[in-house]
């Protein structure tokens, strides 16, 4: 009973800077600082810390436009950009809920696996269609499967997601390897990998996409499918009932077992809808790009993309922008690595940089009472935080 | 007939001897981290960021021990450069109430680029390695039969580094001042009642200050210990995924060091054993089943004797001062 008493009294003494809003700088000054701010600061940062290794950084970030957009390579970028953007929008599905679903990496890369391995075997029994439109239902039940554990944990037990997902994300990854290199493995090589689908056998181009003259080898589907998923979350999240109930639960969990909402019920459709669109993201790269599984294959993208949620404010199409500038800096980040001979990591230390001033540039409007807030229960917490 | 020849290897004192030596290598780097972010979360702060304090702890300690060629100075670099990093966590997350789990992410991505960027510029070319270090044995154990002896090349288990003892130490001393001292007790109201502990007149920042530090120190010699007494060099996978499992074993052990301890180490063997049964040859099984093992394990145990997490009340909420 003090719970419901408790969470009613939350809701009521929100912080002012949350309710009343844009006191400061207006809806284009907030924007623009709360958007565009932590990106600028971050590459600037990253041109100090190039220049003091010795690498001139503007040719670096000239390189990183030529290598991620030039000649053919924007096609590379807007391909990258579909298991970023499936992946985000997962991710929104579960921030919103307040639920923190750190397992990405493992339900990529088992959903990854099994239609690596299973694809190539269906391949010539059924039109290519209704194979493709399988192997995606395939993945994304894998990757929603891969969820399951966590959900039911945090469901019935409350158990910290963050324990469980990040060792479903270890068994996952550990489980994709044994499948490549076991059950799925080609027996025609001896490199620990899947057999590699047919190159008819791969997601079709876009139409219009793809030029023998100019050297474009096409954009797959596959980003079309990414969008689409934007669209229905930015639709789910902000026009129907159910997103409202997965944004009160994020805002406080009382609030929304005082308000009756089925919390249980929601945290375990939150949680699968999110494992089905990372293993959507899944589908889109192998059926797209890849073609096939190998045993040490892990572009570990889930981390990458939790900075751009955010910054988007969990808006699954605010996001669309950042991630595509990901993609790009991070096709045109391994080109301008290698004119400097330097790793590619250097698209993590920009990711992270950004999520650091991203916290800072909260701080700072926090205190110019700015209003709004990138964090999910942000508030809420606050509220609570003496308790 | 021949298999089980081969097999008896596996059994003679080097084999045992490899085998709980392997166990106890993958074991220390784990504790370390772990033990840190254990007094990091019984103070409130869940940190994230323990994998990049271990990378940079690594980085840091792989530098010193190189050009001051002395592990010692690798090992104290490591947790400088480890409670450097989290002094980011102090200031955002401690300091000024930001989300702990953002900018743990953030932390750990930023040092994953830093590390990998800083090394490919040093060392592009070099890549240079370190000697092995100093073991200690301890006299009369290290020469009892079974698990060591005199004369054995690998030595004895009771033959380790210096630090692997102190590690040890400081799992106990860490239970006992939790436990039983007034700073312990402090750190224990910062994570499950900071009201209290303020109202009582103690700093709840300053507390989860010194617990924040603490954890990078400890992550930051875990990874020197990886990169100078495992390694012996550097790489920017040497790390890989080590502190996120610190964070969950921390999580696990629900407030008791002696039970981080146990995972650990059950944590080693279990990888060490891969390794010498294929070494012996009596079965021949991917590494990978060892490495996902354990978290079967403990899942099946949360799911089978599902129960609430008991983690600190206050975890990665931050303080306000005067807010309810």
């Amino acid at each position: 009973m003090t719970d419901a008493t408790t969470a009613a009294a939350d809701v009521r003494e929100l912080p002012p800077s949350e309710t009343a809003g844009h006191a400061g700088l207006g809806t284009a000054g907030e924007v623009l600082v709360r958007s565009i701010l932590p990106l600028v600061l971050a590459v600037g940062t990253g041109a100090i810390i190039l220049a003091a290794i010795g690498v001139d950084p503007i040719q670096y970030y000239k390189d990183i436009w030529s290598g991620g957009v030039e000649f053919a390579a924007w096609q590379d970028s807007a391909m990258r950009t579909a298991p970023l953007l499936l992946i985000a929008v997962g991710l929104i599905v579960v921030f919103k809920a307040g639920i923190w679903n750190l397992g990405m990496d493992g339900q990529f890369l088992i959903a990854a696996a099994v239609i690596a391995g299973v694809g190539p075997r269906l391949e010539h029994h059924l039109p290519n269609a209704i194979n493709l439109i399988l192997l995606f239902l395939i993945a994304g039940a894998v990757g929603a499967a891969w969820t399951i554990p966590p959900a039911l944990l945090k469901a019935r037990y409350e158990l910290n997601e963050i324990i469980t997902t990040l060792m479903m994300s270890f068994i996952g990854i550990n489980l994709a390897g044994i499948l490549v290199k076991g059950t799925f493995q080609d027996p025609t090589t001896t490199t620990p990998q899947t057999r590699s689908f047919d190159f008819s056998a791969l997601l079709p181009t876009i139409p219009g996409t793809e030029s023998v003259s100019r050297r474009w080898p096409g954009i797959h589907i596959g980003l079309l499918v990414a969008l689409a998923a934007a669209v229905v979350v930015w639709y789910l999240m902000s026009r129907t009932s159910f997103g409202l109930r997965l944004g009160v639960l994020g805002a406080s969990l009382r609030s929304a077992r005082h308000m009756g909402l089925d919390v249980p019920r929601l945290i375990v459709v939150s949680f699968l809808l999110s494992g089905m669109f990372v293993g959507f993201a899944a589908a889109t790269e192998i059926l797209g790009v890849k073609g096939y599984v190998r045993a040490d294959w892990n572009p570990a993208f889930g981390l990458w993309v939790v900075p751009l949620v955010f910054l988007a404010r969990l808006n699954a199409l605010a996001v669309i922008p950042y991630v595509v500038l990901l993609s790009l800096v991070s096709i045109g980040g391994d080109f301008a690595a290698q004119n400097a001979g330097l790793t590619s990591k250097f698209t993590l230390l920009l990711v992270g940089l950004t999520l650091l001033f991203m916290a800072l540039t909260e701080w700072i409007v926090r205190r110019v009472e700015l209003g709004g807030s990138y964090l999910p229960g942000a508030a809420a917490r606050r509220a609570r935080g003496g308790e | 007939m021949s298999q089980l020849l081969l097999a008896s290897g596996a059994f003679s004192t080097a084999g045992l001897t490899a085998l709980v030596s392997g166990a106890i290598l993958v074991c220390v780097p784990l504790l370390f981290a772990s033990l840190g972010e254990l007094v990091s979360e019984r103070g409130g702060v869940l940190n994230i960021g323990l994998e990049g304090m271990m990378l940079m702890g690594a980085y840091a300690g792989f530098v010193a021990a190189y050009h001051g060629g002395n592990e010692w100075l690798g090992f104290g670099a490591g947790m400088l450069a480890g409670a450097g990093v989290s002094l980011v966590m102090v200031l955002f997350c401690v300091r000024w109430g930001l989300d702990q789990i953002v900018v743990g992410i953030a932390i750990t991505l930023t040092c994953e680029g830093a590390t990998a960027l800083i090394f490919e510029s040093e060392f592009a070319q070099s890549r240079p390695s370190l000697g092995a270090i100093d073991k200690v044995a301890i006299p009369g154990l290290a020469d009892l039969p079974v698990v060591g002896g005199k004369g054995e090349s690998n030595g004895s288990i009771f033959t380790q580094p210096l630090v692997v003892y102190l590690g040890l130490g400081l799992t106990v001393v860490v239970a006992w001042m939790l436990r039983r001292t007034h700073a312990g007790l402090n750190v224990r109201a910062a994570g499950d009642a900071p009201g209290a502990l303020d109202a009582a007149g103690v700093s709840v920042f300053a507390t989860r200050s010194w617990a924040v530090l603490f954890a990078g120190a400890m992550a930051g010699l875990g990874g020197a210990f990886l990169s100078i007494a495992v390694v012996g060099g550097f790489q920017d996978t040497i790390i890989g995924g080590r502190g996120f499992i610190a964070i969950v074993f921390a999580m696990l052990a629900r407030g008791r060091p002696l039970w981080i301890l146990a995972g650990s180490f059950m944590f080693g063997l279990s990888l060490s054993f891969a390794d010498w049964a294929q070494a012996f040859g009596i079965i021949n099984i991917n590494t990978d089943y060892f490495l996902m093992l354990p978290f079967v394990v403990i899942l099946l145990v949360l799911v089978l004797f599902g129960r609430r997490a008991y983690l600190p009340a206050a975890l990665a909420l931050p303080y306000e001062r005067g807010s309810r």
